[in-house]
């Protein structure tokens, strides 16, 4: 119980320190600062994880909500490079991106802690739901549960989607927008392969937006 | 010995997995069904569904779930451990890189456009969630007006909540309760 009030105690001095504007290029607190940082960077993720259905987009949005809105650990521009680099690499990108955020916020400790926190639960999860299949898969009050979180995760993401757009169209640059429309449409009524979508946009902006104003 | 043949195995497969979620399933497949038969087709299909379902990374699911079949809890864990710890030294590496000469211009340029890429990518899969959660489909509604009003309620709480900043967890938990006590009442 004393961690909530601690964490409460912690976003207020977030907050003193000017928290509310995550554009800047330095998070609003540093990790390092925070008590008990571990522990509440094992917790919050390893919960996030627990209760959010569907992959790496899905899970994302709800960390930046976690570490940029809440704690401060990292700013917006800092977690949407690290999913890019992530979804580079192979393997899953939601553990990759998660490690890239754990190292970025407190170094190997901190990626080991953020990879352990994202991969455990759906390891306890699918162990048990391989024992009892039939049992869990069609078992109502699970579904009611599960869709309401879906809800919840919904109205999540498109808050953030909300916000990141919001500070995208304040700096009124054509460029980054274009982006943004195209990418959209593509992915999402043309299901065009993510991989391709990342390379084109990296490519379009090694070219083009080199410029110091895009960043 | 079969753990360490787990291990190898998912780690061999997470390694050609680029693009992640559904796009590492063809290779998951040709490795576990095709190759060693340690799932049928069918099995396999299962947890498709199952990710469906439950939350978590479909590669870590399936990774958990052949481990689990194979060789019980023990190879469930070195499965997983296997398809996460390739990338997870890989990711160290490029973030150690990243952030000692990352400020270069032909980096800077390519995540200058990689950031809005992700932006969208977002946008895309709330879209994909709000026709999930109030016309249960992932495509084009048949009907627009035939949405589902509890679950508007719970989204339109959530962002309530959320505009008050109300911790995300106790969002998620919170949403779980709420689909739960409408369904019981047939709301």
């Amino acid at each position: 119980m004393d961690e909530k009030s601690e964490s409460t105690k912690n976003i207020e001095t977030a907050e003193v320190n000017g928290a509310n504007d995550s554009n800047g290029d330095t998070p609003k607190m540093d990790p390092k600062n925070y008590d008990h940082f571990y522990r509440a960077l094992f917790t919050s993720t390893f919960l996030i994880s627990a209760f959010t259905v569907g992959g790496g987009y899905v899970i994302i949005p709800l960390l930046r909500a976690k570490y940029v809105d809440e704690y401060g650990w990292l700013t917006d521009k800092e977690t949407l490079d690290l999913v890019a680099i992530g979804q580079s690499l192979p393997g899953v990108v939601a553990i990759n991106s998660t490690v890239l955020m754990g190292y970025r916020m407190a170094g190997i400790p901190g990626a080991l802690v953020a990879a352990f926190a994202t991969a455990l639960p759906p390891l306890i999860t699918i162990s048990l739901i391989s024992l009892a299949y039939d049992a869990v898969a069609h078992n109502p009050y699970i579904e009611l549960v599960l869709k309401g979180m879906q809800c919840g995760a919904t109205a999540l993401i498109v808050n953030v989607a909300i916000d990141l757009v919001r500070k995208q169209l304040k700096k009124k640059l054509i460029l980054p927008l274009a982006i943004i429309v195209i990418t959209f449409i593509a992915n999402f009524f043309f299901d065009v392969n993510i991989m391709a979508l990342v390379l084109i946009d990296g490519l379009v902006g090694l070219v083009l937006m080199r410029e110091k104003k895009y960043s | 010995m079969i753990y360490l043949e787990l291990f190898i195995e998912f780690a061999k497969v997470s390694i050609f997995c680029v693009g992640g979620g559904y796009a590492s399933m063809p290779l998951i497949e040709a490795s576990v069904v095709d190759t060693y038969h340690w799932l049928t087709l069918s099995e396999f299909i299962d947890i498709f569904t199952i990710s469906q379902m439950t939350p978590g990374p479909i590669g870590i699911n399936a990774a958990t779930f052949v481990g689990m079949k194979i060789a019980g809890f023990t190879g469930a864990i070195c499965a997983t451990l296997g398809f996460v710890t390739p990338s997870f030294i890989l990711c160290l590496i490029v973030a150690h890189f990243f952030f000692k000469y990352g400020d270069i211009g032909p980096i800077r340029g390519a995540l200058n456009g990689l950031r809005p890429a992700v932006v969208a990518l977002i946008i895309s899969a709330g879209m994909g969630f709000v026709l999930l959660a109030l016309w249960n489909t992932e495509h084009h509604p048949a009907d627009w007006l035939a949405f589902d009003k509890s679950n508007l309620l719970i989204l339109a709480l959530a962002v309530i909540a959320k505009t008050k900043k109300v911790s995300v967890i106790k969002i998620l938990f919170g949403s779980g309760v709420l689909g739960l006590a409408f369904g019981l009442m047939g709301f």
